[in-house]
């Protein structure tokens, strides 16, 4: 049985057929009307019925920013916390309580700006979290301040005459960060959208998802190029695993590996160089592939965005381990008695 | 220093701390009888302190602790005080880098590691030098004279060598050429000759052992278990300590050798080891967990004086026990916190950097009124300050240290050997009214030992808790729901409802909650209804009253916290010897204070209240009970000394 198997028996399941309606709680959705948020919420609250899993053992746990109020939303166990501490609380409820799914709601913001140490950390260690990062490249709940996935020279009410921050490339430093399962997707795409939250559910260990989340207030059409059909074609590279790289009208771009350098280079699609084009392969061992297509998008104008599952690999998972040691233990020394703890090695006796 | 201290009237010839200083070498240890042995002459001793002092690589905690046990495995009552550099490897030969370890050991019950050693061993000319100030005219020392040649003794500004100009002349000095007996002892094992210069403490341990009829078998047990893979070294050890015991037999240096019976009819009965207090808080996490019959979860960040805990800790795994090293302080205790909504039993262990650090997340937990500990080792402070000396300076930030009006309880340990009922306190009021709860321990605590006796585990609290299963409410169209800030009418606390169970999915969160649904709620008259539950649910948490020591009748009371407690209860036996008649009174719940505190302080003309800080408990009882508190404030990083203490306490008296 491979781990992913294992990990999703752990976790108990649903007694009847859920329907979405079963994961929305009573409380009125307060997010700006407009906001991407909502149709990230519906995507999740329309797929977590296919988990089949009994929803007392589901948990969201977020941060703040304007994505982190989603728990409450949810008809699940959930915790608002604090900026930036999701991974990290999440982490002790996840190796503490491995029967059941925990999932983190996150920003940039939260996520990369006061957040980033956890989140690293969560990665490499492999926890088993789903982790969804609303990208809209901006500070919502703040009113409009840059973000660190902002633009450089970014005009905002903090940076009146342009951002001076070089942005980060959150696919990039979850690849960096050893993440086993790193994906992009997009607000407005429900079906892709979907796709990648099975894949993540799926995967054992720590998944991050990128979602590029339009903010129609203080940073409407961010992902625009993304979204409108036309340009999207050539803006967009859409990742499927075992299938050439190749986006455009009729496919006529595709990605190939330059043979000088060993970078990734995005060419016209010829029939001499058709067959050099990249095969997508998620699950190779080496995270260079998937580094170098994840640093094809030009953090400006975001043409060439790779979406999709970009790496997926299984390793071991840090709650397993956890539970191994402590297993490992009880055989070493047999299951712990407090007296002979107690009285340790050198004792006396006082008699009365 | 035990647990259960007998009045001080049975123990009016308690000579806590070298009162008897300037005594001559003869008789400085308030020799009881003396008698010869053979050729040697035997003296009883009712009590001894001893300082082993050397380079920080010279291995001197390892030596103390050795004789630590050695004492604790003879029925010495005992307490330690090791003090040590927070350099690794500080370097060789400087006063900065001199390590010790202080050792006070009787026949009766003690309550410090002691003033002023009555032996002093220093390995090199910086441990001669920095301890030499605290060593009373009189007492022993015990040099290695391998190390006072020029360059090391230049190193220190000796200009000319202490042991010949003179300036040791009101000592009894004992020159022995511990390197160059240790590299002769060892010479048939083929070592090099800095890998047997290393086993010169071990010599030194021999001959205190020997001089002080201390038990063998244990130290050379542990060496062979120590170095079990280098049966040489271990050996090699085992002959060196060896050798130091047969040269203190031998040598006509060492005249006379003491006996210091065991405090037999000072402890109650029962069975007893020595015990640290990071060890004995460790044990008390533990015991806890398995009490309240939740897995016990750390998140931790290794940090100076508290990584032991931790260390500990991991050792256990076979209890259930995970422990988690986090990437920093703030994820440490946020792990806790996700541990403890999981259902388990959370800590986090620290220190005041930490502590600092933790903040946000220690005011998520009061409002998320989830139980956690949140055990913090006191240091010196401010910023990183002294990492490895101790301090009570962050009860202000214990207390206070968060945004908003979030209350914390406070507990603060009193012995070593007190840190395992403290662990216990804590996790019961964190348990019964879903609240974090900062342990106060010190560095003092954290290091020092002293006997413990080892509780029954019938004796143990039952920390039981119960788990929400089940709608808790009913709404006007009789519906029965769940409401996750509906509280217990007797403890305020709100319902402990653990994800897995079905029916009771609910939300927490930062954001102010409405009573009783925990839904978010901006309502004025709800966030001060709810700022003043939250206060009130923690000023009505239930704590033990305070006893007064007050044998005499006095007018004044000294009133102390947490760590204080030996040096304090020292100073006032050494009073009331002397005939000034004081009361004494320790708080271990400083949030919220016993009930009847206020009582007690209005009963007194006067009181004084000893901290390791400029104030801070005094001004708690300042503001609380508007009684004009008197300090005595030391923050030198070091214990107070019961001498020093007793004769401000007298000033303060007479006043």
């Amino acid at each position: 049985m491979s781990d992913a198997n294992e990990l999703l028996t752990l976790v108990p399941k649903a007694a009847a057929k859920q329907t979405m309606k079963d994961f929305k709680s009573d409380q009125e959705v307060r997010w700006c009307p407009g906001c991407g948020d909502y149709a990230v919420l519906a995507a999740v609250q329309g797929f977590m019925p296919e988990l089949g899993l009994a929803k007392e053992n589901i948990v969201f746990v977020s941060g703040i920013g304007c994505s982190s109020r989603f728990p409450y939303y949810m008809n699940t166990y959930g915790m608002h916390s604090i900026h930036g501490r999701a991974p990290a609380i999440a982490t002790g409820l996840a190796t503490s309580r491995r029967d059941l799914s925990v999932w983190v709601v996150t920003g940039d913001g939260d996520a990369l700006s006061i957040g980033g140490n956890h989140l690293i950390h969560a990665l490499r260690r492999n926890v088993n979290l789903k982790i969804l990062l609303f990208n809209n490249r901006i500070y919502g709940l703040t009113k409009g301040q840059y973000s660190p996935t902002s633009e450089l020279g970014k005009i905002t009410k903090s940076t009146p005459m342009g951002s001076l921050d070089a942005p980060f490339n959150p696919v990039s430093l979850a690849i960096g960060a050893e993440a086993s399962f790193v994906a992009r997707t997009v607000d407005s795409d429900r079906k892709h959208l979907t796709e990648v939250l099975r894949q993540a559910a799926d995967h054992p260990g720590t998944a991050l998802v990128e979602i590029y989340q339009n903010c129609n207030i203080f940073n409407d059409g961010a992902f625009e190029v993304l979204k409108d059909k036309q340009r999207a074609e050539e803006a967009v590279i859409r990742l499927e695993h075992g299938q050439p790289i190749r986006f455009g009208a009729d496919g006529s771009k595709g990605v190939v590996r330059d043979p000088a350098t060993g970078d990734l280079q995005v060419v016209a699609v010829t029939p001499e160089n058709e067959s050099r084009i990249l095969v997508h392969d998620a699950h190779a061992a080496s995270p260079t592939t998937a580094f170098a297509l994840s640093r094809l998008a030009d953090p400006d104008t975001l043409h060439h965005t790779p979406i999709g599952v970009l790496r997926s690999v299984e390793r071991p998972v840090y709650d397993t381990l956890m539970s191994d040691q402590l297993d490992q233990a009880v055989e070493q020394n047999g299951k712990g008695d407090l007296a002979t703890m107690l009285a340790g090695g050198d004792t006396w006796t006082v008699v009365g | 220093m035990t647990s259960q201290v007998s009045s001080p009237a049975e123990h009016a010839d308690e000579a806590d701390d070298a009162g008897s200083n300037v005594r001559a070498a003869g008789d400085r240890h308030a020799s009881l009888s003396g008698e010869k042995s053979g050729e040697k002459e035997v003296r009883r001793l009712d009590r001894v302190i001893i300082r082993f002092a050397g380079d920080s690589g010279d291995g001197m905690q390892l030596t103390g602790d050795r004789f630590t046990s050695e004492t604790a495995s003879f029925g010495n009552d005992l307490s330690t005080l090791p003090n040590f550099p927070a350099e690794i490897r500080a370097p060789a030969g400087t006063l900065p880098g001199v390590s010790s370890f202080q050792l006070h050991f009787a026949d009766h019950d003690i309550l410090t590691p002691g003033d002023a050693p009555n032996v002093l061993v220093a390995m090199n000319p910086a441990a001669l030098k920095a301890n030499i100030g605290d060593v009373p005219r009189g007492a022993e020392i015990i040099v290695n004279t391998d190390e006072f040649t020029k360059r090391p003794m230049a190193k220190v500004g000796y200009l000319t060598s202490p042991l010949e100009d003179g300036s040791l002349d009101g000592y009894q000095v004992h020159p022995v050429p511990l390197t160059t007996l240790t590299i002769e002892a060892l010479k048939e094992f083929g070592l090099s000759r800095k890998e047997a210069e290393r086993s010169k403490n071990m010599f030194a341990l021999g001959l205190l052992s020997w001089m002080y009829h201390r038990p063998t078998e244990g130290t050379e047990k542990f060496l062979r278990a120590k170095f079990a893979k280098k049966p040489q070294i271990a050996e090699a050890n085992v002959a060196a300590f060896r050798a130091g015991w047969n040269f203190g037999e031998t040598t006509e240096d060492f005249a006379v050798s003491y006996e210091v019976a065991p405090a037999g009819t000072a402890f109650p009965t029962g069975t007893y080891r020595n015990i640290s207090g990071n060890l004995a808080l460790a044990y008390g996490l533990i015991t806890a967990s398995h009490q309240a019959e939740l897995p016990l979860y750390l998140g931790s960040y290794p940090i100076t004086p508290a990584s032991d805990i931790l260390h500990e800790l991991s050792r256990h795994k076979n209890f259930g026990v995970r422990t988690f090293q986090a990437e920093d302080e703030i994820a440490a205790i946020g792990a806790a916190l996700g541990a403890s909504f999981g259902g388990s039993l959370a800590v986090t262990t620290t220190s005041g950097p930490g502590v600092a650090l933790k903040s946000e997340t220690i005011g998520l937990a009061v409002t998320l009124e989830l139980p956690l500990l949140v055990v913090a080792i006191q240091r010196g402070g401010p910023s990183t300050g002294l990492p490895t000396k101790t301090e009570q300076a962050d009860l202000l930030q214990a207390m206070y240290g968060r945004n908003g009006e979030a209350p914390v309880p406070v507990i603060a340990p009193q012995t070593p050997a007190d840190c395992f009922d403290s662990a216990l306190e804590a996790a019961r009021i964190a348990l019964t009214y879903r609240t974090p709860v900062f342990l106060l321990s010190d560095g003092y605590l954290a290091n020092g030992s002293e006997p413990w006796r080892i509780p029954e585990t019938a004796e143990l609290p039952d920390l039981r808790v119960r788990f929400a299963t089940g709608p808790n409410h009913q709404l006007a169209d009789g519906t029965e729901v769940f409401w996750p800030y509906k509280r217990d009418p007797q403890t305020l606390a709100r319902p402990w409802a653990v994800p897995g169970t079905p029916g009771l999915e609910h939300r927490i969160g930062g954001i102010e909650k409405q009573d009783g649904t925990g839904n978010i709620s901006y309502d004025p008259a709800n966030h001060d209804f709810m700022v003043r539950t939250r206060q009130a649910k923690i000023d009505g948490i239930q704590v033990p009253d305070l006893t007064v020591d007050d044998p005499d009748g006095a007018r004044t009371l000294v009133l102390g916290w947490g760590s204080t407690y030996g040096p304090i209860t020292a100073a006032v036996r050494r009073l009331r010897r002397g005939g000034t008649p004081v009361a004494q009174v320790h708080l271990r719940h400083i949030n919220p204070f016993p009930r009847n505190l206020g009582e007690i302080l209005a009963r007194y003309d006067k009181v004084v209240v000893p901290e390791m800080n400029l104030g801070q408990l005094a001004s708690l009882l300042r503001a609380k009970y508007l009684v004009d508190a008197h300090s005595y404030n030391q923050v030198n990083g070091m214990p107070f000394k019961a001498e020093q203490l007793a004769t401000a306490l007298k000033e303060a008296i007479d006043v």
